[in-house]
């Protein structure tokens, strides 16, 4: 049952805040801004005490799960634990407490700590210049592909063309469009892989950049990727790699070594920040030398030992943040990296994608493995054995949620039929990860036996199944 | 499944039925079934002339979204306006209330190139 | 690391199970050519404390805001965060979770984005808010590119009181969609209305107006709204201090179809500018609403008639309708957007009037102090709501002289115009938690080195 609303806790006249009373002469601003400019009805915000407050959110959080809660196996979304120093050197108040036009010799501490994640950030990728600025993936795609359509632009070149596998998460094509930039989207071959031929088929003189991520959102590494970056810079186009699966390859394998030319990071999955129930995130892109020019303004740099921000960046693609990025994230990154060390990295890889293969291993005979093919940090399996029982993939993910863990990426690929996208991360262990098994096993059993339990689910939660329908056909979105 | 007789269908699940001129165009029952709780229809605008194949409007369910294509060319002279406050018309009566738009068939000759209502329940029999 | 549980035992179980003899063999599919062979060159990995003392000692080399009076704006504020709120959002169950895919595992941030949405309507005089984007600079770039979209026309009015940081922003995001924009010149710290009502026509998508502007004046917007009620389809973009609005009218009253800002004054700190939130909001219109970006959260009920709140109206979004979507945007700034809620709810209906009268009170306070002062020239008059633009007038010295010589004296003087504009002078910003004292000091001080 959810909880009222914060405002119905109101009661006239309550107030949760204290502030110091008016200490300089009083002024009256309707006498001095224009007409019509000052507020004549007060926002009708609640009238809540600061318990009132502190309750209400705390009994929301308790409707809550999160990874601190249990395993939290999506899929792409790479859900590992948020170590807790680094929420405490976020909140160091001399790193937390500045103002973004401070003069830069009073920040020297902060850029310094940037510097040093960006040098990271460019070794494990292999890249040779990054800018921290895009404040979640899907901006880091976003400029990731306006570097692309800056470099083309400057070179004479007129290419619109981004191919995008079917496999793709669809923040591709739509960072595509924001670019301004024409999809075209190829088929995965019966392996889970990109096709060769199609590939072939789409590259022309108009091709600007093939978005690939690399292992794909099957969890499958493209093992034929030499041969598709030489298809691709062949053709005169570029190779952009989205990072949302780089938990599978550190020490592994580095998108620069593959020939990438762009890629974007997700801190907030590779790097441990805490999602925050959506945000905040961020999406550092990192570029081979021959794009770095057209990185968004301001980049950081070096200067005889003196940090600063290059505001003068002719070629640059704009700036496309009012300040600097999401600096609390990056501190949280920086402060990971530091504590896995070259080869904790290597080593945080190794088990997520040792957790991964197991978990696939315990339950393919249960649930269909579509692709057989080798996989890293995540796989995918489909539903579709339990759908002809009548039992759909979200019945199986609710259900998971009655048994207090959360469900897996559904319905995504969208080459899979009925598909769960499991990717279980390098921090469960294995108690974990058997009860995640056994609670699958338990729930297809339960769709033979007891189909209607499933069918029904979830029972246990606050709320019981939501009507979406309901939400979307006749929006309340405030009260 | 259900496929009443005398409508013409397209490969994309939308099903057309011609009287004097005028094709009145809907989805077909399996469509709807596909799609799940359809939330909203995007219509055009009366008078709008489309080319056969052209898209003309999009449905949309919680989850997914799919275009509309028109199965012959022609000019809209109706829109079904209770899809705007009920789409889910679309759901519980895919030939019937939930039909989207009205046509003026410009060339009643590419009705050929349509299925009729044997050769869609063999199309469907093979999609499954 | 540490951050690993499994023991080399139970490594050794699943290797078994999976029937690989070692770890590496997971890794065949990656071709040789591009395996990586070396160890990384980054620093071993280090404990918690070493972690500690290693930042700490870089983070000493910062001067942070506690070391002045600091009186920095220009679209990130220090305004005073309530205790309540640090204590509501290390809760984990809110700030480890994802973006709430499963509802019935995630109403606490669900309904939380709803309240959120809802408080943002009661502010801004809206009627929809979605749950918050990446920042007040981007949201705007979102709400051009919406407005083109949705009038078909191509040109975009960006006064140049607009925040210089958000003129790029808009234009980086609405160039690849060829918006043709064009700047409306500036008449002392207000726009050029003639200027303004000349350009608009029937081409115009929008015109984006800042309330208060970047010089801390406020545009008189019924003259502006009424000029674009002449050209009847042009939106009306606001991008609104939400903190100025328990001041001021609501964007929504001047007819405002869509309304963004930085969300970062309600309870969120300066943090070096991010995270941050955006907030959008836009008039209560169907058609308006089909093309919103961002996440939007409804109210609906469950199978037993119980209220509850999931994502909605999700076909607009990237993973449903990929190239077609309304934009790109994935998260929202879901935690930022739920210090704002807490903020909001905090101050409640009287705080939030209470918080802005005592930032206009002080900054009056200070204004009319310097527009005593020889020297300097307050270029707002009396328009102002929290900032003023400060000129220097005596001969030889620069603002930056100023600013640096006020800094010597513990004081962040204010924002150097020269930094984001052709303008020259002090953008100085005064918020709720200014005494009197200080704000003496300022002038003071500011006399003396006028003086030197």
């Amino acid at each position: 049952m959810a909880k009222p609303l914060i405002k119905e806790y109101g009661s006239p006249g309550r107030k949760g805040y204290s502030l110091p009373e008016v200490d300089v002469p009083e002024k009256d601003p309707e006498e001095a801004l224009p007409e019509g400019t000052i507020r004549q009805e007060k926002p009708d915000l609640p009238e809540a005490s600061e318990v009132d407050v502190v309750r209400h959110y705390t009994s929301l959080s308790n409707m809550n799960y999160g990874v601190d809660s249990g395993i939290y196996p999506l899929g792409s979304c790479t859900m590992k634990y948020n170590p807790k120093i680094n929420e405490d050197v976020a909140r160091m108040p001399n790193l937390a407490n500045i103002h973004p036009y401070q003069p830069e010799e009073q920040v020297q501490g902060s850029l310094e700590l940037l510097y040093e994640l960006k040098e990271y950030l460019a070794e494990i990728s292999g890249m040779d210049e990054v800018s921290l600025q895009p404040a979640s993936g899907a901006h880091g795609e976003y400029v990731g592909l306006m570097i692309i359509r800056k470099y083309f632009e400057k070179k004479g070149e007129e290419r619109s063309k981004v191919i995008v596998p079917d496999s793709a998460h669809g923040t591709n094509p739509a960072s595509a469009t924001m670019a301004g930039l024409d999809v075209v989207e190829i088929e995965s071959n019966e392996r889970g892989m990109v096709d060769i031929e199609s590939l072939k088929e789409a590259v022309d003189d108009d091709v600007a950049a093939l978005m690939l991520t690399n292992p794909n959102t099957l969890g499958i590494f493209e093992k034929d990727i030499c041969q598709i970056q030489q298809i691709i810079h062949d053709a005169g186009g570029l190779l952009y790699y989205d990072g949302a699966n780089m938990n599978a390859v550190l020490g592994y394998a580095r998108p620069g070594d593959m020939e990438f030319d762009v890629i974007h990071y997700n801190l907030h999955k590779t790097f441990s920040t805490p999602h925050g129930g959506g945000g905040p995130g961020s999406g550092p892109v990192a570029v081979k030398s021959k794009l770095a020019p057209f990185l968004p303004a301001p980049v950081l740099k070096k200067e005889e030992e003196k940090y600063c921000w290059d505001f003068d960046r002719p070629d640059s693609l704009g700036k496309i943040h009012a300040f600097y990025g999401n600096y609390g994230v990056m501190l949280r990154a920086y402060s990971y990296i530091r504590t896995a060390g070259a080869e904790g990295l290597k080593e945080i890889t190794e088990n997520a994608v040792l957790n991964a293969n197991y978990m696939k291993e315990k339950l393919k005979d249960t649930y269909e493995l579509p692709f057989a093919s080798d996989s890293l940090h995540e796989f995918v399996l489909s539903g579709s054995r339990q759908k002809k029982e009548g039992i759909s993939t979200v019945n199986i993910a609710k259900r998971l949620l009655d048994y207090e863990q959360y469900a897996p990426t559904i319905y995504f690929p969208l080459i899979v039929k009925e598909a769960l996208m499991v990717e279980p991360t390098e921090t469960e262990n294995l108690a974990s990860l058997d009860r995640f098994i056994e609670t699958m096993k338990k729930i297809a059993r339960e769709i033979e036996e007891t189909p209607e339990v499933v069918e029904n689910a979830p029972h246990n939660t606050v709320v019981r199944k939501l009507d979406e329908a309901q939400a979307a056909r006749n929006p309340d979105l405030r009260w | 499944m259900e496929v009443p007789e005398g409508l013409c269908f397209t490969e994309d699940h939308e099903w057309l039925k011609v009287e004097d001129g005028v094709g009145t165009i809907g989805i077909t029952n399996f469509a709807q079934e596909e799609l799940g709780d359809i939330v909203f229809v995007e219509l055009p605008e009366l008078e709008e002339e489309f080319a056969q194949h052209d898209n003309f409007g999009v449905i949309e369910s919680v989850k997914a979204v799919s275009d509309l294509y028109l199965p012959v060319s022609g000019e809209i002279c109706a829109i079904n306006e209770d899809l705007l406050d009920s789409p889910e018309l679309v759901n519980e009566d895919p030939y019937g209330e939930g039909w989207i738009v009205k046509v003026k068939l410009s060339d009643e000759a590419e009705l050929e190139e349509l299925m009729n209502t044997e050769e869609y329940r063999e199309f469907l029999k093979e999609e499954a | 690391m540490r951050y690993i549980s499994n023991t080399p035992p139970e490594k050794e179980e699943m290797l078994q199970a999976i029937g690989v003899e070692e770890v590496t063999d997971l890794f065949q599919a990656i071709p040789e050519e591009v395996k990586f062979e070396r160890p990384f060159d980054i620093p071993a990995g280090l404990s918690e404390l070493e972690l500690k003392n290693l930042v700490t000692d870089k983070a000493e080399q910062n001067l942070d805001l506690s070391n002045f009076s600091s009186y920095l704006g220009a679209g990130s504020y220090d305004h005073y965060i309530p205790a309540i709120i640090d204590h509501m959002i290390v809760r984990s169950e809110f700030y480890t979770a994802y973006t709430p895919y499963q509802a019935e595992l995630s109403q606490g941030t669900l309904q939380a984005m709803y309240e959120y949405q809802s408080m943002i309507c009661e502010l801004t005089g809206m009627g929809i808010s979605n749950a918050s984007l990446l920042d007040g600079a981007s949201a705007l770039g979102e709400a051009v590119i919406m407005a083109r979209r949705h009038t078909r026309k191509e040109k975009v009015l960006l006064p140049e009181t607009l925040h210089p940081s958000y003129r790029e922003v808009a234009k980086t995001y609405g160039e690849p969609h060829g918006i043709d924009f064009k700047a409306i010149e500036q008449e002392g710290t207000v726009t050029d209305y003639a200027s303004l009502a000349e350009e608009i026509d029937d081409d115009t998508a929008a015109v984006v107006i800042q309330y208060p502007n970047f010089y801390g004046s406020i545009e008189d917007m019924k003259k502006i709204a009424a000029e674009i009620d002449r050209a009847a389809k042009a939106l009306l973009i606001v991008v609104a201090n939400p903190i100025a609005l328990g001041l001021l009218t609501p964007p929504g009253e001047f007819g405002a179809d869509i309304v963004v800002g930085e969300g970062q004054p309600l309870g969120n700190a300066t943090n070096y500018g991010g995270p941050n939130l955006g907030y959008m909001a836009i008039k209560d219109d169907r058609r308006l609403l089909r093309q919103l970006p961002g996440r939007l959260v409804g109210k609906t009920e469950d199978v037993e008639g119980n209220t509850g709140y999931v994502m909605t109206m999700q076909t607009r979004e990237q993973h449903i309708r990929r190239e077609k979507a309304t934009s790109n945007i994935c998260t929202n700034e879901a935690l930022n957007a739920l210090m704002a809620a807490i903020y909001m709810a905090t101050m409640g209906k009287e705080g939030i009037g209470e918080v802005a009268n005592l930032c206009y009170q002080k900054t009056a306070y200070l204004a009319e102090k310097l527009q005593n002062l020889a020297g300097v020239k307050v270029m707002n008059g009396d328009n102002y709501f929290n900032e003023i633009w400060l000129q220097i007038e005596k001969e030889n010295l620069t603002a930056e002289e100023v600013q640096t010589q006020m800094c010597e004296r513990d004081i962040l003087a204010g924002v150097n115009l020269a930094r984001l504009t052709d303008n020259k002078g002090l953008l100085v910003c005064v918020t709720e938690k200014k005494t009197r004292q200080e704000l003496d000091d300022y002038v003071s001080n500011l006399e003396v080195v006028l003086d030197g």
